[in-house]
Parts: structure tokens; C-alpha cells; sequence
């Protein structure tokens, strides 16, 4: 017994030893006072046997990339790479005849934006695997991924929006999607001067509703508000479900140097949204049919085709006249994040100049609404007593709380950007129980099935902004970084950094059962019905209609039908068709021709990839699969020949020896 | 529909263990100690992959068939079974269990003992052309190169189409290549 306590003290003298040798720096004290035993456990903890798959996926957005990223927790494989709003050289999207139209907005094709949130369906408040909706920023949308391909088929665009930070936070059926404005515009749009902002700009709040049977999206209702910036959302679930809230700052109405003008009132808002109210209003009619232009862009899944659709109208509704549909509740220090518990009761605000996080209680406010306890009215909007709607504060010793998200059992983890630390505490006694470093500056950070009714708990993911040291550097621009902490104990554990594509602002998870037996292998070719399309090689041929060349063309391996081409002349538009042949999974061909101005492409098994090509000069020019699709993939390869404009070489096209 | 194939590989595993003398730990040529038949079993890896509703690969062909468990059980002993599954292309000469039983009697035992691998890998290789050649594509007189670094020779007679003496059959096209199925065995020349 003795010889053990002595034992003891001297480790626990080494560990003190060791830590003050560390120089300060925080790695370093952490890897050598943590020892090798609790290195290797760790190790153990995230290590995927090759050939083993992991227990999550983890759908990262990329931020300024425009893209999403699809990821496997616990190891941090990245698997996919998925455009969404950006074009997309190595696959084509966005470039070839089929995916261009996704890009489609009143502003005209827009090749790129900043995707924020990316949020799995839900029914009943949990994570059912069927699509991701994400939203882009920039230029106001909102986009659907397919679980089953882990493709982009429908975007739809927000009208009257600016920065559409807050979106997509879906409800808890995914009966709606939102989308709030971070920047207040005039609505409509006019020309007038900046310096009326405080007259002439406004927010809205949108609802997208989303088909049930098959994902569709439509613009459903919008909400005239105050021009403030709405900044973040969460919808409500279970006795909060019909209610959706929004993150504001910016109260102050300020237009320029917004870091000082907006930070000046103690208390912004927490918008509180009663859709289900709104939906009444709407039955009756109490609304504004405003003109607006959006587009909503669909794959049709059979011929892969997308097509837009262009809205002219939008339903409008303005609080003044929808009594009950909004009301404000005071949320210090310009809140950033909102976050709603499993239990639906608790709507926690993080005010980012703050230290503080300030909850409400969903019962209190209903109550407060009663009662009609309102501090003020702004543009027909009760300002709900903030007394009577606050049930805790969590005094967390950190400073700039950005998000939380919940593990299931009564706990809650928020991030803390200016801190750099996640702090883990009691939703009830709001006290901290336990804390541990980002390396550095986290801003989201998610739990799979953090967000719903149904969380799973045993890892939490933090998406780090700076990564300095952390890394082999690359330059002045470093890797964005993801770290895995382990959440099944009291304490958490670090288990692995990793870096990010792009800049994931939020991440979501679920467990991979939930996705991975419906993945579709491949298109078939009986449904195929891309008009363009060959079922077979027997109809490969080429086709001209005036200056237009259509190849119908198939790939299987090794080879393309047809391979030989003659009679294309230049200034000819050229439409390779191209339909991939093979019914059978991981077997996509690529289509790439010398002097191709857009971009490759890479078709799936069983679809069919239009690329428009321009010949500029007169030659033979050779096209050839990308993808090394087979042992002769090196052979899957043929010849155009262009001749001069005018020419009268015949158009004709072959396969193999000519009889 | 889906338990065709597992009773076919269920077969052939028995005659694996018989071949084998269903000593588990034998060594093989290379002085590694061989596998058990569990874990050589079709269930894992790529070969493994069986969704019912891809077209089925050259190695799904065979096994499907009851007239090629002598082939399944020589590819499966010669550890070629990964190649049949892969991306391919391959066009693969498929003797019939006739063909095999036409052989000196305890040919196909002697090739199928741990010790033969070799000349059993050759063999079987010697049945497979890099490439995708349909009936059409075998021109009389055509030299086909083989897996096993040979060439051998095509035949287009009256009755059909005829590779190194073998008779083709018939065809079926597989995701990753042609299966033809021919009625002998195509023996490399000696050396």
C-alpha cells in the first residue's frame, strides 16, 4: 500500500515535471504528459481496419468551395467530394448539357457560392438518411442531395434574400426549410441610398416546403421583418415543433462599420416564428402575392436531365397583419447561434461578444405570449419581457460562444471561438462540467444527431478555423481542420485532428446504417430515357442537323462506339452524347476531347453525359476515356476527324474493321 | 434466384477441402501456411459482391453454372479468383466439367495439390486473354495472346469457332468480359 502511494506521488511529480518542460507549448505539454499509453488508446479508438468501414458518415460543407464533403467517423476518410454550388471540371457538373441548368439563377448562372449548413432530413426529429439540403450564402439558395447517389438534384433560389446565412434548419418533419437574411436589402429591390437604410431595408424569413414522397422544394411563404441581420436558426421539436427561431443582431440598424455600429445595443433577438400560425394565415388568405423571379432547378432521374423552372410570385406575409406569427426574445450581445435541446424545451442563444450563453424556456415563452408580457412592439412584433422568458444562463468562464449541440443525455457542448475550446455543461442546472481545447478557433461543431430529437453519443466533431502550427504547412494558406473528440465519458478526449476541404462551417452525421443499404450501384439502362441516349452499340452513330453534330455514343469497357468519326467540319457544334454502357457498380468511363473548352466528363454506369465541343481548325483530334476503367483502358481511346468549313468529306462514323 | 451461386460455392468448397486432404495448416509451395477454407471463402473482398442486380462478373458466370465446378474449384485452388471479379476486361475460354473428366484419369487431382500451384496458375491462365473478344472478333488464323504469356490460335471452321483445338460452344458476356464456354481443356505447350 505504501510502496503504491509512493509510486504514485513520483509519476504525478514526472507528469509535473514533464508539463512545465513543454516550453508552453500546448501540444507539446500534451503529448508528452499524456504518454504513450493513452496515445495508443486513442489510436485504437479512430483506426479502421483497411477493408473495415466506418460507423458514421459526416457531411462537411466547403464553405467557400461550394461543395460538400462526405466523410467516415470515427477514421476521418474522406470518400466524396459532392459539387453543389460550383462547377466541377472532373465530373462535368455544371459544365455538361445535362447538370448546367442547376446553376441557373435570376442572376444568371452562377458557377460558384459559400455553402454553409448542411442538414440531413428528419421525420419525427431524427435523421432519417434520405437527402442533405445545404444552403449557399452568397447568392440566395438552397440545394437537395440524393442519399441514394450523393448527387445534387434540385436547387432552388430564395427571392427578396440577401445572405442567406440562416438555412436551411429544417423542421422536424421536414415539412419546411428556412431562410433568413444576414444582410437586410430593399424589398423589392430599388435603387436608393445606402444612407436610408434605416427607412427602406428589410429581412425576410422564407419557408421552403419540401415534398414528403420525393424531396421537391417550393418557395411556400416569406415574412416581411425588420432590417435586422438574421443570422442563424433552429427549429422546434416536439412541444416546440410549429415554431422556428431566428438568431438577429445588428438591432441597431447600423449600414456601415457594422463591427462597431452593431454591437452597440445589451440585447438583440431571438426571432420566434409560429409557422403553423402562418399556414392559417395563409389558408385565409392574409397575405401579399408579391412579383419576384427565382429559380428552381431539378434532375429528372431517369434522363439525368436538369431542367429550371422560373417562380414569378411569392406569398408575403407582414407581422402587422398576422397577429401571434413573430414575436421577439431579447438575447444579449449580438447572438450568433441558436440551438433547440432533444427535448424541444430549451432555446439556447449564444452571444458571441459574450461569455455567457442565455437559455429560454419554450414553456415560459408561451406563457409570456399569454399573458401578453411585451416590453415593446417593433413594426407590429411583440418584444416578449426577457425576464420572463429566461430560465438559465450558463456562465461558462469562456468568451465568444458560437454553437451548441446535445449528446441525448442532458448534456450540452458549445463552442467558444475567441477561447478556442469546447465546454461541455448540465441543460438544467447549467453548470460546466467540462472543458477542453480546439486547435484553434472552433466554430461549429456537431454531434451525430446533435441537432434532432435523437442524438447519438460517442463523438463530437469541431471544425477549426486556424490551424498555424497543427500541420506540414502550405504556404499562406493552411488546411481548415476537424478534431474527433470522444463524448461517452465525463470528460471528453481528443482522438484525432484532421484536415477539411475547404472551409466546413457546419457538419452533420448519422450512423452509416441509415445511408449505406440504399446507395444505388448504378443507373439502370432500361430506365434510362435521356433522348439522346443508346442502349445499345448497334445505335451508335452520328448524326447532323445544320451546323449541329450529335454522336450518339456508348462506352463499355474498353472501348467507345463509334471510335472513328469523319466529316465533322469546323464551326460545327459538336454534342458528344455519350451513354455508359455498363450495368455493373464503381464502373463509371470518362469522355475527354482535345480542345475541349469546358471540361471533361464522367459518366456513371448506365447514364448518359452530353459535353458540346467546338472544333476550331481542321485535323484529326483524338478523344479517350479518363478513368481508368479497366486493364485496356489505355486503349479506350478515338479519332475525329475535322475538316474545313465547307468541306465534303461525308459524315460517317465506325467501330473495329470496316466489311 | 440468389442461392443458386452459394450452393455452387458450398460445393465447391467441400471439393477444395478434399483436394486439399482437408489439412487446414498445409504449406504451400512458398512455405506459407495456406489458408482455411473459411477464410478462403468467396465471401469477402470484392469477389464477395453479390447485389442481384449488377450484371454478373466472369467469376459470378462460372460460378452459376453447374457444368464449371471443376473450373470455379481449379481458379479457386490457383487463387485466381480476384482477376475473374476485377475490372477486366477479359475473354475467358471456359472448359466444361466434361472436359476436365476427358483428361488422364488423376490429371485434375494432381494439379489441384498445394504443390502444382504453379502449373495449375498457368494453366488457367493459358484460358484467359486480356481483352473483350466476341465470337466476331476471332478471325481464322488470329494469334490471341493469353494470360499465362503464350499465344494461341484461332480457328474458324464450318461448325463453328475453334481456339487452340477447343470448340467454342457458346458465349455469354459478362460485366468485365466474354465467358466462351469450349468443350476440352487448352493445354500450354510443355515448357
Amino acid at each position: 500500500m505504501m510502496k503504491t502511494t509512493i509510486k504514485l506521488m513520483a509519476f504525478l511529480a514526472a507528469g509535473a515535471f514533464l508539463a512545465s518542460c513543454g516550453g508552453g507549448g500546448q501540444n507539446q505539454s500534451q503529448s508528452q504528459s499524456s504518454g504513450a499509453l493513452n496515445n495508443s488508446s486513442a489510436a485504437e479508438a479512430v483506426y479502421v481496419a483497411p477493408g473495415e468501414h466506418d460507423e458514421f458518415y459526416e457531411f462537411f460543407s466547403g464553405g467557400f468551395s461550394g461543395q460538400v464533403s462526405v466523410v467516415g467517423l470515427p477514421s476521418g476518410r474522406m470518400f466524396r467530394r459532392i459539387p453543389v454550388f460550383s462547377v466541377d471540371a472532373e465530373k462535368g457538373y455544371g459544365f455538361d448539357e445535362e447538370t448546367k441548368a442547376m446553376l441557373e439563377t435570376s442572376h444568371g448562372s452562377i458557377p460558384w457560392d459559400d455553402s454553409h449548413h448542411p442538414k440531413l432530413s428528419q421525420t419525427n426529429g431524427e435523421i432519417d438518411g434520405r437527402w442533405l439540403f445545404i444552403n449557399a450564402n452568397n447568392t440566395p439558395r438552397i440545394a437537395r442531395i440524393d442519399l441514394t447517389t450523393f448527387e445534387t438534384v434540385e436547387i432552388i433560389e430564395i427571392p427578396h434574400s440577401a445572405g442567406n446565412h440562416s438555412s436551411p434548419y429544417l423542421t422536424m418533419n421536414t415539412e419546411y426549410l428556412v431562410a433568413g437574411t444576414r444582410f437586410s436589402v430593399p424589398i423589392p429591390q430599388q435603387d436608393v441610398s445606402i444612407e436610408t437604410y434605416k427607412e427602406n431595408f428589410h429581412g425576410t424569413l422564407s419557408f421552403i416546403s419540401v415534398d414528403q414522397e420525393d424531396g421537391d422544394m417550393e418557395m411556400a411563404f416569406q415574412i416581411m421583418v425588420p432590417g435586422f441581420d438574421y443570422d442563424l436558426a433552429a427549429s422546434g421539436k416536439g412541444p416546440s415543433h410549429g415554431w422556428t427561431f431566428f438568431t438577429t443582431y445588428n438591432t441597431e440598424k447600423g449600414s456601415t462599420m457594422k463591427e462597431a455600429t452593431a454591437s452597440q445595443n445589451d440585447k438583440d433577438f431571438i426571432a420566434a416564428v409560429n409557422w403553423k400560425k402562418a399556414e392559417e394565415y395563409l389558408a385565409q388568405g392574409n397575405f401579399k402575392e408579391w412579383d419576384a423571379e427565382y429559380y428552381n432547378n431539378e434532375v429528372d432521374h431517369n434522363s439525368g436531365i436538369a431542367t429550371s423552372k422560373v417562380g414569378d410570385k411569392v406569398k408575403v406575409l407582414f407581422p402587422a397583419d398576422c397577429p401571434g406569427l413573430i414575436y421577439y426574445l431579447p438575447t444579449p450581445k449580438s447572438p450568433h447561434g441558436v440551438d433547440v435541446n432533444p427535448t424541444g424545451e430549451y432555446i439556447v442563444g449564444c452571444g458571441k461578444l459574450s461569455a455567457d450563453l442565455t437559455v429560454h424556456s419554450f414553456s415560459k415563452m408561451e406563457a409570456a405570449i399569454a399573458a401578453e408580457s411585451f416590453e415593446t412592439t417593433i413594426e407590429g412584433i411583440p418584444v416578449l419581457k426577457y425576464d420572463e422568458v429566461v430560465t438559465g444562463v450558463v456562465k461558462s468562464g469562456g468568451l465568444g460562444p458560437l454553437h451548441t449541440e446535445f449528446d441525448g443525455d442532458g448534456n450540452a457542448y458549445t463552442s467558444f471561438f475567441i477561447s478556442s475550446e469546447v465546454v461541455k455543461w448540465n441543460v438544467g442546472t447549467w453548470e460546466v462540467i467540462d472543458r477542453v481545447p480546439s486547435y484553434y478557433s472552433i466554430g461549429h461543431l456537431s454531434i451525430p444527431g446533435g441537432g434532432s430529437m435523437k442524438p447519438w453519443r460517442k463523438y463530437l466533431v469541431s471544425l477549426n478555423k486556424i490551424t498555424k502550427d497543427r500541420y506540414l504547412p502550405t504556404g499562406p494558406e493552411l488546411a481548415h481542420s476537424a478534431q474527433l473528440y470522444d463524448i461517452t465519458g465525463d470528460k471528453m478526449r481528443l482522438l484525432l485532428d484532421f484536415p477539411t476541404d475547404g472551409e466546413p462551417h457546419y457538419a452533420q452525421g448519422c450512423p452509416a446504417d441509415l445511408i449505406k443499404p440504399n446507395t444505388k450501384k448504378f443507373y439502370k439502362l432500361s430506365e434510362n430515357t435521356h433522348p439522346y441516349a443508346v442502349k445499345s452499340e448497334e445505335d451508335a452513330r452520328v448524326e447532323r442537323e445544320g451546323d449541329e453534330v450529335h454522336v450518339y455514343m456508348s462506352s463499355i469497357r474498353s472501348h467507345f462506339a463509334p471510335d472513328n468519326i469523319e466529316g465533322v467540319k469546323v464551326g460545327d457544334k459538336v454534342y458528344w452524347h455519350v451513354t455508359n454502357l455498363e450495368q455493373d457498380w464503381d464502373t463509371p468511363h470518362g469522355f475527354a476531347v482535345l480542345g475541349a473548352q469546358n471540361s471533361e466528363t464522367l459518366i456513371m454506369p448506365g447514364a448518359t453525359r452530353t459535353l458540346y465541343w467546338e472544333p476550331k481548325v481542321p485535323g484529326v483530334f483524338p478523344f479517350y476515356c479518363t478513368d481508368f476503367c479497366s486493364a485496356l483502358h489505355q486503349e479506350m481511346q478515338g479519332y475525329v476527324r475535322v475538316s474545313a468549313a465547307g468541306s465534303d468529306v461525308e459524315l460517317r462514323s465506325w467501330l473495329g474493321e470496316q466489311d | 434466384m440468389m442461392t443458386k451461386p452459394i450452393l455452387v460455392l458450398m460445393t465447391i468448397s467441400l471439393l477444395a477441402v478434399g483436394c486439399s486432404g482437408g489439412d487446414q495448416t498445409n504449406d504451400d509451395a512458398s512455405g506459407n501456411a495456406t489458408a482455411t477454407v473459411e477464410e478462403q471463402d468467396f465471401g469477402s473482398g470484392q469477389e464477395g459482391i453479390n447485389d442481384g442486380e449488377s450484371t454478373p462478373n466472369i467469376l459470378q458466370v462460372a460460378l452459376g453454372s453447374a457444368d464449371h465446378t471443376t473450373l470455379v474449384a481449379a481458379c479457386k485452388a490457383a487463387e485466381q479468383t480476384t482477376a475473374l471479379a476485377n475490372n477486366g476486361p477479359l475473354t475467358v475460354f471456359a472448359p466444361v466439367n466434361a472436359a476436365f473428366d476427358a483428361l488422364p484419369e488423376g490429371t485434375v487431382e494432381t494439379l489441384l495439390k498445394p504443390e502444382n500451384k504453379m502449373t495449375l496458375t498457368s494453366i488457367i491462365q493459358f484460358h484467359a486473354a486480356p481483352g473483350s473478344y466476341d465470337v466476331d472478333d476471332l478471325k481464322d488464323g488470329q494469334s490471341l495472346f493469353v494470360a499465362s504469356g503464350h499465344n494461341i490460335k484461332v480457328e474458324v471452321r464450318d461448325d463453328g469457332t475453334y481456339v487452340h483445338g477447343a470448340k467454342i460452344l457458346g458465349t455469354v458476356k459478362a460485366a468485365n468480359g466474354i465467358v466462351h464456354v469450349v468443350d476440352a481443356v487448352l493445354l500450354p505447350p510443355e515448357g
